[in-house]
C-alpha cells in the first residue's frame, strides 16, 4: 500500500492523473489548465505528460468550455472541465442547467453526458469579488445534475476519480481554502473498493447532537466538536460529501439517535442546503427531535469584502453557539 | 445596412449578392464564382433533380399537416419551416452518412433527409415526450430550444472528430450546426466561432437567415451581413440563395468537404425567408407587411425547381401529380399516427433523469406510483 501524506490539491492532481491514465477518453479542459497547471495548480504537470489533446487550454469563455464538453461527450469523450472560480460559473450556467442536466432526459436516455465540472468554491482566502462564493444550491436544485464536494485529501483523491468514471453529469465543488491541508491518501487504493459517491461520511462519532457540514465547513465542524468534547458534549459530525442526492438515511439514523441537528454551510442561509436539510429532518425525525434543526450559514448578502469575511464565515464560536441553543430548548 | 440590389431579371438580392444556381424563374445558372475564386456548381442526374423536388414537396406537405394539426388543437405548438425548404433539403442532402448534424427546433426538413421517421418531432410538439430519436443512430442530435446552445455542442463534437483522427480525407467526418439569424446575437454562437477557429474544427455553421427572430428584423441583430463575420474568426463565410436548393446543396457540400479534409470551419448564410409565423403562437401581421411576404413568394423554392424541371422537360404533370399524391398520403399517414400517439404513462416522467439513477428520484417515483395506485377503482 502506497500511503502518502499530501495536501488536498495534490490529491486531486493525483486523482486526475490516474483518471487520464486509466481511460484514453478522459480529457481535461479549461482556462490555464495546461502550461500553468491551473491557477491553483490542480492540473500541474498533466499537459506535459498527456499532451495538448488530453489537457486542453481553452479560450476564455465559460459557456464555451461546458458547451464544447457536451459535444465531446456526445462524441464519446469524458470531459473534466475546470471553472476557474465559483463566481465565474454563471456565464456557463445556461449550458449546465439547460443542456448538461437535461440531454439524457430529453433524449430518452440515448445521449449520456459523463461530464465533470470542477469548481473551486467558498471563501477564506482573502480574495476579491467573485472568487469566494458558494453557488452549490443553484446546481443541487437542478434535476439531472449530481453535486458533490470533498473535505479531505483521501476523499478528494477517490471522489474525483469516481466522478470521472460515473456516467452522470457531476458538478464537483472543491473547497479551495482546504487545498493546502494535508492528510493520508492511499494512492494504490482500487476505485472499486471506494464508498458510493453519494454516501455521507461520519467524520466524528458522537451522541449528543449531530453537526451536518460539507466541503470547507467540515473542518470547522470537527474543530467545534473537539471543543465541545472538552465540555463533555460528544457531537457527531457528518460530512455530507454529496449535496445532490443527499444521503438522508445516514443523516436520519444519526439525528434520531442524538435528537439534535445543526447544519453548517458558507452559502447564504435563505433557500440554501440547510433549509432543505432542516425540512427533511423535521419530516422524518420529528418525534426524535429535542430542538428545532438550527442553521449556521453565511448571511443573505453578497460575499463581503475580504477584510470582513472572517465575520461572514461560520466559525467555531458560531457553531458552538448554535449547539448551545439546541441544548437550551 | 446597405440596401439590397436587383439581379438582371429584376429580382431583389441582398447587397453583395449570393451564390445562386437556379433563378426564381427556374433558369439554371451553370456555376457561380465568389470573390475568393471558389466555383460552385452541381452535376445532378435527371433522377436526382426529380428527387430533390420530391423532397421539397414532401417536407412542405408534412409541415402543412403539422400546422393544420396545431390549429385543430392536436399539437401544443409548431415551428413551421414554410419557405425554408430549399435551405434545409439542400444542406441536408449534402450531408454524407458519416456526418453529424446539430439542429435547432425548426429543422424538420433536415431531419427528414437524415432518414428519421418524420413523426419524431411531433411527440415533442404534441407534448407526449421530449423528442426522442437516437442521435447516435441517425447522426442528428436532439432539437435544441434555447437559441444558439447547440452550436457549441457541434463545435465540441467536431473537436472530437479531429481528436479521433477522422479528418484529412474525403472519407472523413464533418459536422454541421444549424441556427437562425437571431442566434448570431448570442454569446454562445460567437464562442463557438472562436473555438472552431482556434481548434480548426471540421464544422460548417449553417445560418438560415430567415430575416426575423420572432418579430425582430435582421436590423436588430446586425449591422453587417452575417456571412462576413466569419472573417473575424479566421475562416471563410459565404452567402447563398437559401431558396435555391441547388445552390444550398453546392455550397454546403463544398464546405463539408473542406471540413472533412482538414481545412476547418465555414460559415454559410442561407439567405431566405420564413413565410409563416415564428411558431404557431405568433402573429407575423403585427410586424411585417404583406408586400414583403408577396415579394418572397415570387422566390419560392418549389416553384422555381418545378419551372426548371418543366422547361428542361425532366418532368411533367404525371410526375408532379404523383409527387403531390405521395406526399399527401404520407401526410395523411402522419396525421393518423399523431392522433394515435398515446399520452405518456405518468410514472415514466421519472425515467432517464440520471444514467445511474438516484435514490431520491427512485423514492419519489415509488411514492408517486403508490399514490396513483391508491385511486384505482375509485372512479378517478
Amino acid at each position: 500500500m502506497m500511503t502518502e501524506t499530501i495536501n488536498l490539491g495534490k490529491a486531486l492532481n493525483h486523482g486526475l492523473r490516474r483518471a487520464l491514465e486509466n481511460d484514453p477518453k478522459v480529457v481535461i479542459m479549461g482556462e490555464d489548465v495546461g502550461k500553468l497547471g491551473g491557477v491553483f495548480r490542480i492540473t500541474d504537470g498533466l499537459q506535459k505528460d498527456f499532451g495538448e489533446d488530453r489537457v486542453i487550454d481553452t479560450p476564455l469563455a465559460e459557456a464555451g468550455i461546458i458547451g464544447t464538453a457536451v459535444g465531446l461527450a456526445i462524441r464519446g469523450y469524458r470531459p473534466v472541465c475546470e471553472i476557474q472560480f465559483d463566481g465565474f460559473v454563471f456565464p456557463a450556467y445556461n449550458q449546465i442547467v439547460s443542456q448538461v442536466a437535461k440531454m439524457h432526459y430529453r433524449s430518452k436516455g440515448n445521449v449520456r453526458l459523463p461530464i465533470v465540472i470542477r469548481i473551486p468554491f467558498g471563501g477564506g482566502i482573502g480574495a476579491v469579488e467573485h472568487h469566494s462564493e458558494s453557488p452549490e444550491a443553484y446546481f443541487a436544485h437542478t434535476p439531472g445534475l449530481k453535486v458533490v464536494t470533498c473535505a479531505n485529501p483521501a476523499d478528494a483523491y477517490s471522489m474525483i476519480q469516481q466522478a470521472i468514471t460515473s456516467d452522470d453529469p457531476i458538478v464537483f465543488f472543491e473547497p479551495k481554502r482546504r487545498y493546502w491541508e494535508k492528510g493520508a491518501v492511499d494512492l494504490d487504493a482500487p476505485l472499486s473498493g471506494a464508498f458510493p459517491l453519494h454516501a455521507a461520511r461520519v467524520a466524528r462519532p458522537g451522541s449528543a447532537a449531530t453537526l451536518l457540514a460539507y466541503g470547507p465547513m467540515v473542518k470547522v465542524a470537527l474543530d467545534a466538536a473537539a471543543a465541545a468534547a472538552e465540555d463533555g458534549r460528544e457531537l457527531e459530525v457528518i460530512d455530507l460529501r454529496s449535496l445532490s442526492p443527499v444521503d438522508y438515511p445516514t443523516i436520519f439514523e444519526s439525528v434520531k439517535r442524538t435528537g439534535r441537528a445543526v447544519v453548517v454551510h458558507e452559502a447564504p442561509g435563505n433557500l440554501g442546503l440547510g433549509a432543505e436539510l432542516a425540512a427533511r429532518i423535521t419530516e422524518e425525525c420529528f418525534y426524535s427531535l429535542e430542538a428545532p434543526v438550527l442553521r449556521v450559514t453565511g448571511y443573505d448578502i453578497p460575499y463581503p469584502a475580504a477584510r470582513a469575511e472572517e465575520e461572514y464565515l461560520p466559525d467555531l464560536d458560531r457553531v458552538l453557539d448554535a449547539v448551545d441553543r439546541a441544548f437550551g430548548w | 445596412m446597405a440596401k439590397g440590389e436587383r439581379d438582371k431579371a429584376g429580382n431583389d438580392v441582398p447587397a453583395g449578392g449570393f451564390v445562386q444556381l437556379l433563378t426564381p424563374d427556374g433558369e439554371r445558372i451553370d456555376s457561380a464564382t465568389t470573390a475568393d475564386g471558389s466555383i460552385y456548381t452541381v452535376d445532378f442526374s435527371d433522377e436526382e433533380y426529380r428527387e430533390l423536388y420530391r423532397d421539397l414537396v414532401t417536407v412542405r406537405r408534412l409541415d402543412a399537416e403539422a400546422v393544420a394539426l396545431q390549429r385543430q388543437g392536436e399539437l401544443g405548438i409548431w415551428a413551421s419551416l414554410l419557405g425554408q425548404e430549399a435551405a434545409q433539403v439542400g444542406s441536408g442532402r449534402a450531408l454524407r452518412p458519416q456526418d453529424m448534424a446539430f439542429p435547432t427546433y425548426r429543422e424538420h426538413g433536415v431531419l427528414y433527409c437524415r432518414g428519421i421517421d418524420p413523426i419524431m418531432p411531433f411527440g415533442l410538439f404534441r407534448g407526449v415526450d421530449q423528442g426522442g430519436w437516437d442521435p447516435n443512430e441517425f447522426r442528428f442530435n436532439t432539437y435544441t430550444i434555447v437559441i444558439g446552445s447547440q452550436t457549441l455542442h457541434a463545435t465540441g463534437y467536431a473537436m472530437g472528430v479531429t481528436m479521433d483522427g477522422k479528418t484529412g480525407g474525403t472519407d472523413g467526418e464533418a459536422v454541421i450546426a444549424y441556427f437562425g439569424d437571431g442566434a448570431t446575437s448570442q454569446g454562445e454562437v460567437n464562442e463557438s466561432f472562436v473555438w472552431s477557429g482556434v481548434f480548426n474544427a471540421p464544422i460548417v455553421f449553417f445560418c438560415q437567415n430567415n430575416q426575423y427572430a420572432i418579430s425582430e428584423p435582421l436590423e436588430r441583430q446586425t449591422r453587417v451581413p452575417l456571412y462576413q463575420r466569419a472573417g473575424g474568426y479566421g475562416f471563410p463565410g459565404i452567402r447563398v440563395d437559401g431558396n435555391d436548393v441547388l445552390a444550398t446543396y453546392a455550397v454546403t457540400r463544398a464546405a463539408l468537404d473542406n471540413a472533412r479534409t482538414g481545412q476547418g470551419p465555414t460559415l454559410i448564410e442561407a439567405y431566405t425567408y420564413r413565410m409563416g409565423a415564428h411558431t404557431s403562437s405568433d402573429d407575423p401581421t403585427r410586424y411585417r407587411i404583406s408586400s414583403e411576404v408577396e415579394s418572397w413568394k415570387a422566390k419560392d423554392p418549389i416553384k422555381r425547381l418545378k419551372a426548371f424541371l418543366t422547361k428542361q422537360q425532366l418532368a411533367g404533370d404525371d410526375f408532379f401529380g404523383e409527387v403531390d399524391e405521395t406526399a399527401g398520403a404520407l401526410a395523411l399517414d402522419l396525421r393518423e399516427r399523431v392522433l394515435a400517439m398515446p399520452d405518456p404513462q405518468p410514472v415514466a416522467m421519472f425515467d432517464h433523469v440520471y444514467p445511474n439513477g438516484s435514490p431520491e428520484v427512485a423514492a419519489q417515483r415509488n411514492a408517486f406510483a403508490r399514490y396513483q395506485a391508491s385511486f384505482e377503482g375509485s372512479g378517478h
